[in-house]
């Protein structure tokens, strides 16, 4: 008995919808993990975090490999943070990973904390210490080498910044990861259009993005990074295309989820006002990136 | 020792060129050695499949090729960018392997220095930095050479740091780094390399200095390719009824405090020999822990001074500077003539 074409592909449209929005919801999750974190020291990485979180919810939910109750698993594959200060975002993913307990985000930038502000080493799960910017690109060179070495499948993603394409190192490592054809390399440029003294294009221009990176040989995305369902498509497109590197260039905001905080003037480092957590909690808890 | 009252230069007559660059000092080297580091690296590559070697454009230049020519498949090429070869190094390291990365010293250390300090010493990655022409072993000028490396280095929280004598101990550590857990600078020598050591008797450890030559008169720390020259200036100081001990210090970090402390309470009269600036490197390293014992003892520093050195050969740079046996033993009859009253200033 055969199965109507169209029964499948509403079948396959079924689930594609619920893991979309199983997704949201667990970015959704994150966003408030991030709030939790930051209304603990009242200041912080609110807006990388919060802008980040969809990227985050379709790594650690949906495209790693990997276990979170054995973190030196060999065969793993790697999520490598280059920006330090994005590490609020991935102390949400990791408590809800279950690497660590969900309380221990309380301790988020307090002394003594295995989550500093800007992260490191000593968090578990963390591959690498990132922060100095113009570092990550390089490592996720050397363990894409190093997996092929060892003959495993094990695939490198990597999230570093706009900001960070100004360091020469970055480009060091764009070329290495060419002429090595590591296409079990997957880095994500996170572009929110700010960077500590203002814009890119302000600071020092960027652009085109785009285009630099196919110039040196990685095949490339760009596409709207607080979208989760264009944020799977790419990895998928990325993984089905071999013999290079893969650059995924997210277009995301600020604050995203957050309309408080969306709308504010954007700042590296966001300041908030006591009575503004409630409120964006609320914001956070209720967003919902498809409407 | 003064940074100013540097030799003029010799008459023309007496003039050598600045060599090759691929050429060692091997003036007055009995016997050489062929690239021990490249052999040594086989080595331990045959006996751990986890080592990996890495080169930025000086496979050639640094005995890599030796490496690069028995395990094409475990050598990776990074071309001309040194922080890529530390991160990249790092990143290895971070999938299980145990990385060899070649640079020059200088390279390694001035342009990379924050991913040899984050990359690989925050997080204890096993990279292993192996870099050549230390101090005044080129005369391509202040570009080249490494003359401030120890310092840089030796200041970087958790790195070991070994500066080998000769071909018998650049093998013998070059193994010992592979068996070491944990980051690592090694200078390197490279090329046809003077055995000093006896391969047979001579056993170099991380981290534990080597009494050479005992005597009670006067007392001379060296490290590296200096003890060489320390080992002629004792002979030359014996033959005028001078007892000199040599102690000799390949690693720089961790330091052998106690063998020095031992030293210096017997003989509290010291001369260092580096093959580097007299701040930061093996003079400060022996400094230290005087002031930290509280040891009152005479310490005259051979090294290079604080100024980065000219091109030319190396006889006659090694001779400029003052670091040849002669300015050893000259130090070491200084540092045993009584202290003379200081001269005050206005």
């Amino acid at each position: 008995m055969s199965v109507p074409a169209v029964s499948i592909a509403n079948a396959a449209n079924a689930a594609n919808s619920a893991r979309l929005a199983r997704l949201q919801a667990k970015a959704r999750t994150l966003r408030l993990h991030v709030l939790r974190m930051a209304e603990r020291v009242g200041q912080g990485y609110v807006g990388q975090g919060l802008g980040i979180a969809d990227l985050l919810a379709v790594i650690y939910f949906d495209a790693m490999r990997y276990d979170p109750q054995r973190l030196d698993w060999p065969e793993r594959d790697r999520f490598v943070l280059s920006i330090g200060h994005y590490s609020i975002a991935l102390y949400a993913a990791l408590a809800e990973a279950g690497v660590f307990p969900l309380d221990e985000m309380d301790s988020y930038g307090a002394d003594g904390s295995r989550l500093e502000m800007s992260g490191s080493e000593i968090t578990p799960g963390f591959e690498m210490t990132g922060g100095s910017l113009g570092h990550g690109l390089g490592q996720a060179v050397g363990m894409a080498i190093g997996h092929r070495l060892a003959g495993r499948a094990s695939r490198t993603f990597l999230l570093m910044s706009d900001g960070e394409l100004q360091e020469g190192s970055t480009w060091e490592a764009a070329m290495a990861g060419a002429h090595y054809h590591l296409d079990t390399l997957i880095a994500f440029i996170d572009c929110n259009n700010q960077q500590a003294d203002g814009p890119p294009a302000s600071v020092m221009g960027i652009e085109p993005v785009h285009d630099k990176w196919a110039a040196f040989g990685w095949h490339v995305q760009r596409i709207d990074g607080n979208d989760i369902g264009a944020i799977v498509a790419a990895v998928a497109i990325a993984q089905a295309s071999s013999g290079r590197p893969h650059a995924i260039v997210l277009d995301t905001l600020m604050g995203k989820g957050v309309p408080l905080f969306e709308k504010r003037e954007k700042n590296h480092f966001i300041r908030v006002a006591p009575e503004e957590w409630a409120q964006a909690r609320l914001q956070a808890a209720g967003h919902d990136p498809a409407r | 020792m003064s940074a100013t009252a540097i030799p003029a230069s010799p008459s023309s007559a007496a003039r050598g060129t600045t060599g090759s660059i691929l050429t060692s000092d091997t003036a007055g080297a009995a016997n050489l050695a062929t690239a021990p580091f490249g052999h040594a690296l086989v080595a331990a590559g045959e006996r751990d499949p986890r080592i990996v070697g890495l080169t930025a454009d000086l496979g050639k230049y640094t005995d890599m090729h030796v490496f690069s020519a028995r395990f094409p498949e475990r050598f990776v090429q990074v071309g001309m960018a040194e922080q890529n070869l530390i991160g990249i190094a790092a990143g290895l390291a971070r999938t299980g392997h145990v990385p060899f990365a070649t640079t020059y010293c200088v390279f390694a250390t001035r342009r990379a220095y924050d991913f040899i300090a984050i990359g690989a010493a925050l997080g204890r990655a096993n990279v292993k930095i192996v870099a050549g022409l230390p101090g005044l072993t080129t005369g391509y000028g202040g570009t080249h050479q490494g003359i401030e490396d120890l310092a840089l280095m030796r200041a970087v929280p958790g790195l070991t740091v070994i500066d080998p004598c000769d071909a018998t101990e650049m093998a013998q550590a070059t193994d010992a780094a592979a068996r070491h857990d944990g980051p690592v600078y090694l200078r390197l020598l490279r090329g046809q390399v003077p055995v000093v050591f006896d391969p047979a008797t001579h056993r170099f450890e991380i981290g534990k200095a080597r009494l050479l030559r005992e005597g009670s008169d006067v007392a001379i720390v060296s490290t590296g390719l200096m003890t060489a020259r320390a080992l002629d200036a004792a002979a030359t100081l014996a033959r005028e009824g001078v007892r000199v001990a040599v102690l000799h210090m390949p690693t720089i970090k961790p330091f052998d405090r106690d063998a020095l402390l031992e030293l210096a309470t017997r003989v509290p009269r010291l001369v260092t020999a580096e093959n580097h600036v007299v701040t930061g490197g093996l003079a400060s390293a022996v400094a230290d822990a005087l002031a930290d014992e509280g040891l009152a003892v005479r310490l005259q520093r051979i090294g290079i001074p604080d100024c980065f050195c000219d091109s030319g050969s190396l006889p006659f740079l090694v001779k400029r500077y003052r670091m040849d046996a002669d300015s050893i033993a000259a130090a070491a009859r200084a540092v045993m003539q009584p202290r003379a009253p200081r001269i005050p200033t206005q």
